[in-house]
């Protein structure tokens, strides 16, 4: 046949309209074209003008259209009809669902508002839902930080001031070398991959240390297979080896951290170990023009990093003294720490010296004036192009806080935070600890909690104690057990709450938080809490209140759901009072708004909650008529002032004489606004302001004029966190508020104000010899928690999950393809698939995360590959560390933040006959959505 | 059984960059929903919340794990579509002539109206890059994305294929591979860009960038792979104790 071409429209009509939204798809909060036709879904991409995307967009993304219209969307409010768990549920309509809950919510605000626990997921408002909790006045709140990674937030804002992901990021265009650790491929994700692309393009490297090498580890010019949990060990002996050959920034020590800070070095004083302060509370340092004690802050002060101080018969010497007398010791060595990390110790030197060569024989100046808060004016910016990122691969284990911490002092010694080439911090970071709340927990009956719930303590004054040391808090947040648990401990409080320990509650409200699955340790042991009834024959967690868009394996639990709509039928605000989408060179915050409208009886949820905060009469839900303030949360979000002038979103305020930004009267046009700029707010920081940022005055006072502080907060990075002194002293016995003697050692050899590394706790208390072999998750790129798996697209990627095991591992068992394996853990086994992985350290298996369904959930077939072979490692993992035999209920979790202790696991491996499905098999729940069709040709234009 | 055009103005076609994709599938499920919604039939899903779930894609991302003789194994991800070949046997073996390749641009399309889904072009496609849609039963395959590359109703900057467009990490590459002072040829030329399989005669238009040498700071500093960076030496200690660091400190901070 000859050549024949047919004439093709090469220029079809492409929709009627493009509405610009933010997507919702995983946590990156990237902006998206939605396309629309006949007033349907018909595609999505990603926006160009979006700081945070600028146009591409991830697999999730793409696939949010089938997430919109997944068969899985609950209908209706619904109220439990058949027994817990079972899946029966009777639709009911808003009216009855919202009296139902206010009428056991009421009567606890009266009497006992702490009998409400109200955590809240993957919640993307916690300003709203905080304010919302405060005002009910229950102490018992807070979102899924405490289970995903508290200790890199919390290590970040102790040090420095910031942390990783939505508080900073590295310099993408100026970095030459980038180390990352643990990244999760789902956070942050497609910045991050924008960024690798982009510098591998300059020809710039990149390091990946992590012991899985797929995702951005794959790509990665050099991989550090780390063995899991000695991150920390790693990073210690890079610092000793950069102490040993003096490579380190010592101008940016003695100008922006607290290592010429005085510390009082006498064993006997009951201020041993504190740093030095003058009557204002303003630590010292020894200027080295005058060699004279000084403030640290006073103008043309040149902090030394050297001289100690003798004052009264005790002897100050300043942080760097410690810090070189701590890392330079051999314990250090490469040498010492090759076997249990897994590295060779030349690699270790290799990366310590590469470290250096970039930092400092490649150091990179730009040609711009800037002023510090001393007020000496600089030239230039000098820059050190070594930049970091890591992620809950390093902070998901009992030892997380300290080893971020170390991740941080690494940073900060190579002069790398907030300049050219290193890490930068996004507004409205940085910020000093100090300007951050403290946690609130004061109980009135009929009264809002005394402050936000959240917060940063100082000192063991701030935990959340009753006066007889019990915790105040359900989940034993900023308690003795894990004082700086600035995120709370979502994966604690049904444990806690079923056993009565601090005490019982009353009712449990959750929102986008799959506790009876995939979030939750001891998946099995969860359920059985969640429906466990006490000798009358009622439960022992009376009421659970649940709110999710789908049919999640939590719904069969809950007595009551408040249907959630997708995230394109809903508004809200992705806020500076919240987790925001800033980029280092501007601020930004963005809007959803409903580019659809549901077509069913669904609200959002912040909406729902402005309806029952005003049926409960919450202070700040009503008018002062007790008439209901809010009509939804689009009216909360243009009206709301958190003080005057600040409310939740940034852009388009009213001024005295036009629009204003940051700070300005509620404009009722706003969302219009946001709505026409693409469905966000973007103001940039003036060149002069763009690094330096803690230090420098332009910075300052720009971040004063936006309303993300009153007045100049400049600060120095604390090498030494002075707070964690605090809790060391209390448990040496000093002080009135003392820690119950069985925590005593703990907090003496944990919370040190350096950082430190000590094994991962369930180490200590198995048998490592019968567990050898860590076992992780990762979640993958083209999936989201368990969002994915309804996600007819998504699912087609990633239908299920093999057990990863390294060659070591398969050939020893003499594993073949389609093999299954025996996995056992000190707390329970499970039955699964495995495939062998060559890129992998040798005493690792992994799976991907979360793909393992519960049989009825989802809208999908019960022989669906997720429910029959998807498994999940959680029924691995317990909330509590084996019983030592002294009858406590020890957590799981970090001793500091009390983060959920995920990444410690330790298992052993037996090939098995195959079993017909992935065990343990749980019954399948009753669907109340139906199944999904059983054919899709999704095409909405004609 | 159908005649290739002599030859092409152009040869539009993709650089994939496999030292860079970090196998996140992202152009997958954005050229799913484009050509689910555009050119042609849409691609269809069976039992999309079932027990198999199989569905159409033009573009799918495999991983493959290499080991070398010494050293670390490395997992490479490799995105895979037609790669619009100069002598597409595909376009040959058509029995109906409905599979073609256009002579302004070298794109080989399937005319879905005289597709009689006979198969033929998917069995002599060496690289499986053709998927016949199980609910239209007419061939499907990557089209470039022809109705996205020229339309005048789309922005200048977003017409490209859909894949390029969202690819985050900016591996994938669109242009005329037939100008070799084009973009993608430099690039090409830059990178020793490579065909895949070529000893199929298919002459494929798409180009693949391998991965940079890896590992280097696993060998011995002396013996650099390819042309990279020597490694500095280990570093040199100013001192083995805390005490002589000290004194090391109080003579470094005079110099400043």
């Amino acid at each position: 046949m000859t050549h024949h071409q047919p004439k093709i429209e090469t220029s079809p009509k492409v929709s009627d309209e493009v509405r610009k939204t933010t997507c919702y798809m995983c946590a990156c909060r990237c902006g998206i074209n939605v396309h629309m036709k006949d007033g349907k879904v018909a595609y999505i991409e990603g926006n160009r003008d979006h700081p945070v995307n600028r146009g591409v967009l991830c697999a999730k993304g793409s696939a949010g259209i089938m997430q919109h219209n997944a068969p899985s969307r609950l209908r209706a409010p619904m109220k439990r009809v058949g027994p817990r768990g079972s899946g029966e549920f009777e639709e009911i309509s808003w009216d009855e669902a919202l009296k139902i809950a206010t009428g056991w919510l009421a009567p606890l605000r009266a009497e006992a508002p702490e009998k409400l626990a109200f955590f809240t997921g993957r919640d993307q408002s916690q300003s709203f839902t905080s304010y919302w909790a405060q005002n009910f006045g229950t102490p018992n709140y807070a979102a899924h930080g405490g289970f995903c990674s508290v200790n890199m937030a919390a290590a970040g804002i102790y040090t420095m001031g910031g942390a990783f992901w939505e508080f900073g990021q590295p310099d993408w265009d100026h970095t030459k070398l980038f180390m990352i650790f643990g990244v999760a491929e789902d956070h942050d994700s497609n910045p991050i991959k924008m960024g690798i692309g982009k510098i591998k393009a300059r020809g710039a490297k990149v390091i990946g240390v992590n012991p899985i090498r797929s995702g951005y580890n794959a790509v990665a010019d050099d991989w550090v297979g780390i063995t899991p949990g000695t991150d920390g060990l790693f990073i210690l002996s890079l610092v000793h080896e950069l102490l040993r050959a003096g490579r380190i920034d010592l101008d940016y020590l003695a100008r922006y951290t607290n290592a010429p800070v005085l510390v009082n070095m006498d064993p006997e004083s009951p201020e041993h170990g504190l740093l030095m302060r003058d009557e204002d509370g303003k630590t010292l340092v020894i200027d080295r023009k005058t060699g004279k004690l000084t403030p640290f802050d006073q103008k043309g002060v040149q902090p030394d990093l050297s001289a100690s101080y003798r004052h009264g018969g005790v002897t100050h010497k300043p942080v760097m003294h410690l810090i070189a007398e701590r890392y330079m010791d051999s314990q250090y060595a490469p040498e010492a720490v090759a076997g249990r990390c897994g590295i060779s110790a030349d690699k270790i030197r290799t990366i310590a010296a590469e470290l250096a060569r970039v930092a400092f024989d490649e150091e990179i100046v730009l040609d711009q004036e800037w002023t510090d808060f001393r007020g000496e004016t600089h030239k230039q910016m000098k820059g050190r192009p070594v930049a970091f990122h890591a992620m809950r691969g390093i902070s998901a284990h009992s030892n997380g806080f300290q080893t971020c911490r170390a991740l941080h002092m690494l940073q900060i010694l190579l002069g790398s935070v907030e300049v050219p080439g290193g890490f930068r911090f996004k507004p409205p970071y940085p910020k000093p600890v100090s300007a951050h709340p403290k946690p609130h927990s004061a109980v009135t009956p009929d009264k809002p909690l005394d402050g936000p719930h959240l917060g940063f303590v100082q000192g063991p004054d701030d935990l959340a104690l009753k006066d007889d040391g019990s915790p105040v808090r359900i989940d034993k947040a900023f308690t003795w057990e894990n004082p700086m648990s600035a995120h709370g401990l979502m994966h604690m409080v049904i444990s806690n709450a079923h056993a009565g320990d601090p005490y019982k509650i009353d009712t449990l409200f959750m929102y986008m938080a799959n506790m009876s699955w995939n979030s939750s340790m001891n998946t099995r042991g969860v359920i059985d809490m969640l429906t466990d009834k006490d000798e009358n024959g009622e439960h022992v967690i009376p009421h659970i209140i649940y709110s999710d868009a789908y049919s999640s394996e939590m719904v069969a639990y809950a007595d009551l759901i408040l249907p959630d709509t997708t995230y394109l039928e809903r508004h809200d605000c992705i806020s500076l009072l919240d987790r925001p989408i800033c980029e280092a060179d501007a601020a930004a915050d963005a809007i959803r708004w409903p580019v659809v409208e549901p077509d069913r009886d669904v609200r959002g949820f912040q909406s729902a909650l402005c309806d029952l905060g005003a049926r409960l009469g919450l202070p700040g839900f009503v008018n002062a008529d007790g008439s209901q303030k809010y009509a939804d949360y689009a009216d909360y979000i243009t009206n709301h002032e958190r003080k005057p002038g600040i409310g939740p979103l940034a852009g388009w305020r009213k001024g005295e004489t036009g629009p204003s930004h940051g700070r300005g009267a509620p404009n009722p046009e706003q969302l219009d606004r946001y709505i026409e700029n693409g469905g966000f707010f973007v103001k940039h920081i003036p060149d002069a302001a763009s690094y330096y940022k803690p230090w420098n005055m332009a910075y300052q006072d720009w971040a004063v004029e936006l309303g993300i502080f009153d007045s100049p907060q400049p600060y120095i990075f604390d090498l030494y966190v002075e707070p964690l002194r605090r809790f060391q002293l209390a448990a040496e016995g000093h002080g009135e508020r003392q820690p119950p003697d069985h925590l005593r050692e703990r907090i003496r050899e944990t919370l040190d104000p350096l950082p430190i590394w000590y094994p991962p706790f369930e180490d200590g208390g198995i048998d490592t010899e019968e567990f050898p072999v860590h076992a992780l998750t990762q979640r993958p790129m083209a999936m989201y928690h368990s969002w994915g798996s309804q996600n007819a697209w998504l699912r087609q990627i990633h239908g299920h999950n093999p057990l990863y095991l390294p060659t070591g591992l398969w050939e020893a068992n003499g594993f073949a393809d389609g093999d299954w394996a025996r996995v056992t853990s000190a707390h329970g086994e499970i039955t699964v698939p495995v495939a062998h992985m060559a890129a992998l350290n040798e005493n690792t298996v992994w799976t991907w995360n979360a793909i393992g369904k519960r049989k009825g959930a989802w809208a999908l077939d019960k022989d669906a590959p997720e429910a029959t072979k998807g498994f999940l490692l959680n029924h691995l993992i317990h909330e509590l560390l084996p019983a030592k035999g002294d009858g406590l209920r020890w957590a799981n979790s970090d001793p500091i933040t009390g983060q959920a202790a995920w990444f410690d696991l330790r298992v052993k491996i037996e090939k098995v006959a195959a079993p017909t499905e992935s065990q343990p098999g749980l019954p399948p729940i009753h669907s109340p959505v139906g199944q999904g069709p059983d054919h899709l040709e999704w095409k909405v234009g004609k | 059984m159908t005649q290739l055009p002599d030859r092409t103005e152009k040869k539009l076609g993709l650089v994939i960059d496999l030292d860079t994709c970090v196998g996140c599938h992202a152009c997958v499920v954005s050229c799913k929903g484009w050509n689910t919604e555009n050119y042609g039939a849409p691609l269809s899903d069976q039992d999309p919340y079932g027990s198999a779930p199989t569905g159409t894609f033009l573009n799918r991302v495999h991983s493959y794990e290499v080991q070398p003789e010494q050293g670390t194994a490395q997992l490479i991800h490799f995105p895979k579509s037609c790669l619009h070949c100069e002598d597409a046997p595909c376009v040959t073996v058509c029995p109906t002539g409905a599979s073609y390749k256009r002579v302004e641009d070298g794109i080989v399309l399937v005319n879905e109206t005289d597709c009689i889904g006979c198969g033929l072009c998917a069995w002599a496609c060496p690289y499986g890059a053709r998927e016949l849609d199980a609910a239209e039963g007419v061939m499907k395959k990557c089209t470039l994305c022809v109705d996205r590359i020229y339309n005048e109703n789309l922005p200048e900057e977003d017409r490209v294929p859909a894949c390029v467009r969202t690819c985050p990490a900016g591996a994938r590459h669109f242009g005329d591979l037939g100008d070799p002072d084009s973009d993608v040829s430099q690039l090409v030329e830059a990178r020793g860009g490579v065909d895949l399989m070529p000893e199929q005669g298919t002459k494929p238009v798409n180009k693949y960038l391998p991965p940079r040498p890896k590992d280097q700071m696993d060998r011995p500093a002396a013996q650099p792979e390819g042309d990279i960076d020597v490694l500095a030496p280990f570093l040199k200690p100013v001192a083995e104790e805390p005490k002589g660091f000290i004194g090391w400190l109080d003579k470094a901070l005079e110099k400043l």
